[in-house]
């Protein structure tokens, strides 16, 4: 949409048509005082780091450092594959607290009520110790194994984040699976389309838009909460940032380039996030918003014909 | 299944074994009873029309025909064939979600707010049940889909969607939809009353095509017009009962219950 500032219409005796308001425009001194304020704090934190004993150039010696590229690597892999558990298991947790059936709905009550009320970090350490009360694993007929050979520190990550995110993804999940109209089941249903068909081709699609933002969330939560599980043997980008940092006697300069890493990594989710959102509002805005690189080109042309665009 | 019902062999209006058929159903929400003991018969090729005063429990009765809302007693038949439910030795066993949707494949239902899937265009709306319900394959449902876009006069707006459309263009698509099915049995649930009075029109032209390739069609209206011209058989109900019925004309020029006058004072 675009909007002319043209808010002239109406009865003139002035033949000469409109005449453009020229007024003095209200002055926001707050608003240099404001900036003015924090580029002082600015200034005194950047001096403070200044003259604090720090070894900047550790940090970018050691960002492209093979051990820390690993590291991205293996946080990248471990944010990834829990996010997949615990959205197919916040699915399918989130249908069996809706479904009609008293069972599966308690049992699916049953769970988020303990993943969501015990700390992600104590069910970590759980999972983790629970060698020290189980010699074997004994899936009868299928496998059987040392339990130190089964639970290895990758299993017991992927478990401890991944149930943990499936608690929460249900919640996620149910409210958007609620959000949908009831008359799109009814339609669905007057259709001939059975309970199933109608989750998966009606309902769950447009669920999607109001369980997309919140998951964005989520796996920003679950790329930065990887990090935990260093404490469990599983070396990922903090852990290996951890060790640099012991050897090479720099240990704060190395956490500064864990979160630099940590920064690139959610910026970039948060552009991949935007997309999606896009997508699944398809249908249900007439018009989809822009995409930014859209959005900069119409700036540049707005520029020309001065138009403020929405 | 006695007489399937098809354009061309179009038989005479009011004859044949019942299309629905209603014996003493009742219907409550809780404590409050909405139908209280209707009985009805619509036949094969006929255009129904239930008017009444909303609350009177017009459009319940309709959602019950298709199963959407479970009678509480009493008997509801659709061609010949039990609602919800399966009689054997003189007992009734209900009828599973998978029955029930076999069911519904052959009535059409059309909404008071269209109800259309906004995440898909107006065609593939169309194309959907065909192909995830009855196993259509997809480029003979596209086919079929356009021709019934064409039908209700939006060929242009397949690739629209519903957010794109007017009121009244989404509550035609709403009828293609229904129609992809090749239902034998319409259920038309107030579709005008959502709309501006300008696009009226042009969903009741529908409709009046519909009816006279001999569609059976129960129609919940408020177009006194439409049920005057079109319609075959009207009853008019009032707090679950149904008060009044016979022929549109007759009972509209001419009604004899006083709740009925008094109503019809007000709506015409």
């Amino acid at each position: 949409m675009t909007a002319d500032i043209d808010k002239t219409a109406g009865p003139k005796d002035t033949p000469a048509g409109p005449q453009a308001i020229k007024a003095i425009p209200v002055r926001h001194y707050g608003r240099y005082l404001t900036a003015v304020i924090a580029i002082a704090i600015l200034v005194a934190i950047i001096y403070a780091f200044g003259q604090g004993k720090i070894n900047w150039h550790a940090v970018p010696d050691y960002f492209f450092d093979s051990r820390i590229m690993t590291g991205v690597g293996k946080t990248l892999l471990l944010t990834v594959l829990s996010m997949v558990i615990g959205i197919a298991g916040g699915i399918v947790l989130a249908v069996m607290r809706l479904s009609k059936n008293p069972v599966t709905s308690a049992i699916a009550w049953f769970y988020i009520w303990f993943f969501r009320g015990t700390p992600v970090l104590v069910q970590l350490f759980l999972w983790f110790n629970l060698g020290l009360v189980f010699e074997y694993i004994n899936l009868m007929p299928f496998y059987k194994d040392y339990w130190s050979n089964f639970m290895t520190p990758l299993l017991t990550a992927l478990l401890g984040l991944g149930l943990n995110e499936a608690a929460y993804m249900a919640e996620i999940c149910r409210a958007g699976l609620l959000a949908v109209d009831e008359g799109q089941t009814e339609a669905a249903h007057a259709l001939g389309m059975s309970h199933g068909k109608t989750l998966r081709r009606i309902i769950i699609p447009q669920a999607m838009r109001v369980i997309v933002p919140p998951t964005g969330n989520e796996v920003i939560n679950m790329l930065k909460t990887t990090s935990l599980v260093a404490q469990v043997q599983f070396a990922e980008l903090f852990r290996y940032a951890q060790d640099i940092g012991q050897v090479s006697g720099a240990p704060v300069e190395m956490y500064f380039l864990a979160a630099a890493w940590y920064l690139v990594m959610t910026s970039v989710l948060s552009v991949g996030q935007y997309y999606i959102e896009r997508y699944y509002a398809r249908g249900s805005s007439r018009q989809l918003p822009p995409t930014p690189w859209q959005k900069v080109r119409a700036h540049l042309t707005s520029f020309s014909s001065r138009k403020v665009t929405v | 299944m006695t007489d399937k019902l098809t354009k061309q062999e179009a038989p005479e209006r009011g004859t044949g074994v019942a299309m629905v058929k209603a014996e003493g159903v009742h219907k409550s929400f809780g404590q409050v009873e909405v139908l209280k003991g209707i009985d009805l018969e619509v036949r094969p090729g006929e255009v129904f029309c239930l008017i009444g005063p909303s609350g009177s429990g017009k459009s319940t009765f309709l959602r019950c025909i298709n199963h959407l809302e479970k009678i509480n007693a009493g008997r509801l038949y659709v061609d010949g064939e039990l609602v919800g439910y399966r009689e054997h030795g003189g007992k009734l066993y209900e009828l599973r979600d998978r029955e029930v949707a076999m069911k519904r494949r052959n009535i059409g239902m059309v909404f008071q707010r269209f109800n259309l899937f906004p995440h898909m265009t107006a065609l593939e709306n169309v194309i959907e049940a065909p192909v995830q319900v009855k196993g259509t394959n997809r480029g003979e449902a596209r086919e079929r889909a356009v021709q019934l876009l064409e039908r209700v006069g939006l060929a242009d707006r397949a690739g629209h969607y519903p957010s794109q459309l007017s009121g009244g263009q989404q509550q035609r698509v709403a009828i293609a939809r229904a129609l992809a099915m090749d239902p034998k049995l319409m259920l038309f649930d107030e579709p005008t009353s959502a709309l501006d009075p300008e696009l009226v029109g042009d969903v009741l032209d529908v409709m009046r095509d519909l009816a006279e390739s001999g569609m059976t069609m129960v129609v919940v209206t408020h177009e006194m017009g439409f049920a005057r011209e079109v319609g075959d058989n009207l009853v008019f109900m009032d707090d679950g009962v149904v008060v009044e019925s016979g022929h549109p004309r007759e009972v509209l020029t001419n009604p004899r219950h006083e709740r009925t006058q008094s109503f019809l004072s007000k709506v015409l």
